[in-house]
Order: structure tokens, then sequence, then C-alpha cells
């Protein structure tokens, strides 16, 4: 049972990392209709841009956070606006490959730049320790990741469903004419999903950094990879999708860790992949439909 | 209030207008008519400005729109219901009224102007909560009308406001079609049912093939043969 409860507290630690990078992959694609590959690596820049901040600037854990979100938010726009927009006519396949190559760019930019080894992200003292109930123990990086995420969770939700950029935002995704009719700037409204998913990336790729200690160029493409499965497990284009696809996901990864094994758990994980895209391939929340032509 | 000056038109290796120009006055019902493919709905993209012109000119009250970008020809006052409706089936009755709204600076107005348009339309009202997506054709033209109207416009595009609808709500369109324009704005309307068209509108243009072929006063087409002969049946 002990070992049961700790497994889903890790899972819901790790799942809400997950849920904050599906977050960008099924926005993205809801408004360009583009698997943004390359979103993983923001995720990485995040935690390079958090650690710099802590270790270079001497900053706190909670402005390393901010400047981390910024500076990948900018990243993200620039990253649309040189790779993506010029392909936004072009058939979707170009598009793809244009991700891919940005990802492999970026992180190779990064092993450039700052070397293959792995840094050590520093031990933030204010996050040591845990809280005790009974025998469970629930550390503070966990308590804090996944306060965040549900905190950024819920912001964005309220941004996409109140405001009128989320709006403007739905009403492209939707209809791109349509939404210039209504006087709505396409380009522009893209451009702030793109920052609004990076910095959702980066804040996940700071956590992550803290979970795990470490940051090095290659670190996105596993969880990358991951929440790309989860935001496809959610149904792809669908913001709670995301959301719930991450849990589930970083549920399924540690309860497997813990009753099954650790090399299994990633065959696991991608199994599960398989058969939703199977059985149903929109996704948990997603109504199967035609593609329309 | 609208000033084409013939306008060239190409997609892609298509020549799809050829050389047009009309006019619309202000307060004035204008249509434009014609047979599928002859180039009316091409020309209500070129003036909206979801296409450009590959040469001639566009003047919207005074100001050359040309090259003007979509979104903010809306801001100038020009509202394009575009054909087959395009609400936003995916979001409710009220938040298509709010991005019809989406370029007006007036905000304190807005909710006088909510009222105006659920007056006009009080199935919108009782539907305001409900996914667009989920009315009937109808409904959702009588949306797509509210929603441009939010926004305010001095000239309002209408491309094919009837189709696909049953002859009492086409009836209907119609009378709205009018009371808009007695309240004031400008109207431009593309319609494959010509009898319909001509017999609200002060002006008309006949399209054929790219070209404008005969032009004039909408009553006196209506009694015009040839045009009997072609569009009228």
């Amino acid at each position: 049972m002990n070992v049961f409860v700790q497994q889903v507290i890790n899972g819901i630690h790790v799942g809400s990392i997950y849920a904050l990078i599906a977050l960008g992959y099924t926005m993205v694609y809801g408004i360009v209709r583009l698997i943004n590959f390359a979103h993983g690596d923001i995720l990485m820049m995040g935690a390079y841009f958090g650690l710099f901040s802590i270790t270079i600037f001497n900053l706190p854990f909670g402005a390393a956070i901010i400047v981390a979100m910024l500076v990948c938010a900018v990243f993200g726009m620039l990253i649309d606006i040189i790779a993506y927009k010029p392909l936004r006519n072009a058939p979707r396949i170009s598009a793809l490959i244009t991700a891919l190559g940005v990802s492999l760019f970026l992180e190779n930019l990064f092993r450039v730049l700052f070397g293959a080894e792995p840094k050590k992200m520093p031990n933030v003292s204010s996050l040591q320790g845990h809280i005790s109930i009974g025998v469970i123990k629930i550390s503070y990086v966990t308590v804090l990741t996944v306060l965040l995420s549900i905190i950024f969770m819920v912001g964005l939700q309220f941004i996409v469903k109140k405001t009128k950029i989320g709006k403007a935002m739905r009403s492209v995704s939707e209809d791109k004419e349509a939404a210039r009719l209504m006087g709505v700037n396409v380009n522009k409204t893209i451009s702030i999903t793109f920052a609004l998913g990076s910095a959702l990336g980066a804040l996940g790729g700071v956590l992550y950094s803290v979970a795990y200690y470490q940051v090095e160029p290659y670190m996105g493409m596993m969880p990358g990879l991951k929440a790309f499965v989860a935001a496809v497990l959610g149904g792809i284009g669908i913001i709670p999708g995301a959301m719930l696809g991450g849990f589930v996901m970083g549920l399924v990864e540690s309860l497997s860790i813990g009753y099954i094994s650790q090399s299994w758990s990633n065959a696991i994980v991608f199994g599960i992949l398989i058969l939703v895209l199977l059985f149903k391939p929109a996704g948990i929340l997603g109504k199967n439909v035609r593609e329309k032509v | 209030m609208l000033k084409v000056d013939n306008i060239q038109v190409y997609y892609g290796a298509i020549h799809a207008i050829k050389g047009i120009s009309f006019q619309v006055e202000e307060g004035k019902i204008v249509t434009l008519i014609g047979a599928n493919g002859a180039g009316k709905t091409t020309i209500m993209h070129t003036v909206s400005g979801l296409i450009r012109p590959q040469s001639g000119s566009i003047a919207f009250d005074g100001v050359d729109i040309t090259n003007t970008r979509a979104h903010t020809i809306v801001e100038m006052g020009m509202a394009h219901v575009p054909e087959g409706r395009r609400v936003f089936a995916k979001m409710t009755v009220k938040e298509n009224l709010e991005m019809g709204a989406y370029s007006r600076k007036d905000k304190g107005a807005l909710e006088a102007d909510y009222d105006m348009v659920y007056s006009r339309f009080p199935r919108l009202k009782e539907r305001r909560k409900q996914l667009a997506g989920t009315m009937s054709g109808g409904e959702q033209q009588m949306l797509a009308i509210a929603r441009a109207l939010m926004s305010k416009p001095k000239l309002m595009l209408l491309d094919e406001p009837s189709m696909g609808l049953a002859p009492i709500l086409v009836d209907e369109v119609f009378n709205i079609i009018k009371d808009i324009n007695k309240s004031g704005t400008t109207i431009l309307l593309v319609e494959q049912n010509a009898h319909k068209a001509l017999s609200i509108a002060d002006c008309a243009y006949v399209l054929e093939t790219g070209n404008i072929v005969l032009s004039g006063d909408a009553k006196e087409m209506l009694d015009n043969e040839a045009v009997k002969k072609a569009y009228l049946g």
C-alpha cells in the first residue's frame, strides 16, 4: 500500500511536468496543425536558462523560473517566425520535417555552446525537506511542482476561455479566414500561442531539472516525446486533454516502475500510444471526426 | 463608399477577375449577380482583403485599401459575411458575437449593441449559451449576420446569404438585409437568387466569367429581357 501511494505521488509529480509540456504541443497543434517536435528542446532551453539564472546571476529560484519562461517565450516566437511561418501554406509534412530540423539544431547548438557534459542543477535550499504523512513522504519539490503546474494550467484555461486573446486563439484554430474577417491578426495570435506554450514548456524544464538535478543538451528528447504521447492520449488540440494525458502518462510510468520494472516502463508508455492510436485515434477526450478536406 | 477600379485577380494560374470596376454608393444596396464561377466570391474576398488583386485599386470611404490587410479593413468599418456562414462552431453564440465585436474600441457601448442584436434576433438570445455548431442552418445564417453587425459596419458584404435555406427563411433573411440597410448600413450583396436580390437592391452588376457585362438600376434589370432569360428563368 505504501509503495502504491508513494508511486502515485511520484506519478502525479512527473505527470504534472508532462502535462505542462503537453500543453505546448496541443496548443500549437490546435492553432497551426503542426506537431512541433522542437518543443522538447524548449524544455531543455528552459532548464539551461533556469540553471544560468541561479548559478551565474545568483537569482533566487522563483526569479529563475520567471526568467526561463520569459526567455523561452521569446525563443518560441522566434522559432515560429523564422522556421514555421514561411511554411504556413506549404504541405504539412514540410513543416513537420522542419520541426525535426529545428529540434536537432537546438540540441547541437546547446552542445556546441555549453558542452555535452551534464551540468548539475544546484540544490535549492528552500526546497530541501519533505512533508511526512505517516510513512508517506512528499518532498517539497513535488509539492511545488504540482502546485505550480496546477496554477499555470488553471491560468491557461482562464486565458483561453475568458480573455480576448484566448477567444482569438480559438477562432483562429477553427477558421483562420473567418477570424481575419473579425479583425483578428492571425500571425500575431499564432505568435502569442507559441509564446504561451513555450513559457509552459520552460516551466516544465526547470521543474524537471530540479527533480533530476541534471541539465544537458539532449534532456528534452524523452520528456518531450512522452509529453507528445500525453497530448495524443488526451486528444491532440484539446487543452484539458493534454492535462489529463499528462497525469495519466505520469501515473502509468511510475506505477510500471514500481510494480513491473524500470526498464519496461518506457515500453509500456509507448505501447499505450500505439493502443490509443489503434482504438481511439482522437484520444480520450477527442471526438472521432473525419478530417475535413 | 466603395470604389473598385479595374481590378485583376489571379488564383494561381487562373485569371479569375479580368478587370472589373464598380461602385457602391453610401446608403444603397448594391448586388452582384451571375452564374456559379463568374467570380462573385473572389470579388468579395478581394474587397475585404482576404486576397490581393494583381492590379487595379480599391478605395473604401475615400481611403485606398488595395494592399490593406483584412483585419485592418474590419477596423475601418467593413464587415464581410462569408459564403457558407463560417460561424465558429465550437464557440457559443455569445462568443461568436464577441468575436464580431473584436475590432471595436468603444467597449462601453457593447452591452447596448448586444441588446440591439438580441432584439433583432430573439432566437440568438435564447441560444446565447449554445455552441454555434449545434444550431440549424437558418439560425447560423442569422448569427453570421448578427456577428457582422457587432462590428458596427458602415459597409456590409453579404455573400450568398440565402444559400441552402428554406424559402420562408430566405424571405426572412432578405427582410433583415433591407432592415439593416434602412438603419444606415450600406450593403454589397452577392446572390445566386437573382430575382430576390434585384427586388431589394438599388443597383446591380451582372457578372460573367470575370467580367461585368451589364450594370444599372436593379428594378429596371428585373424587366430586362436578357437578364430575365439568363438569370430569372
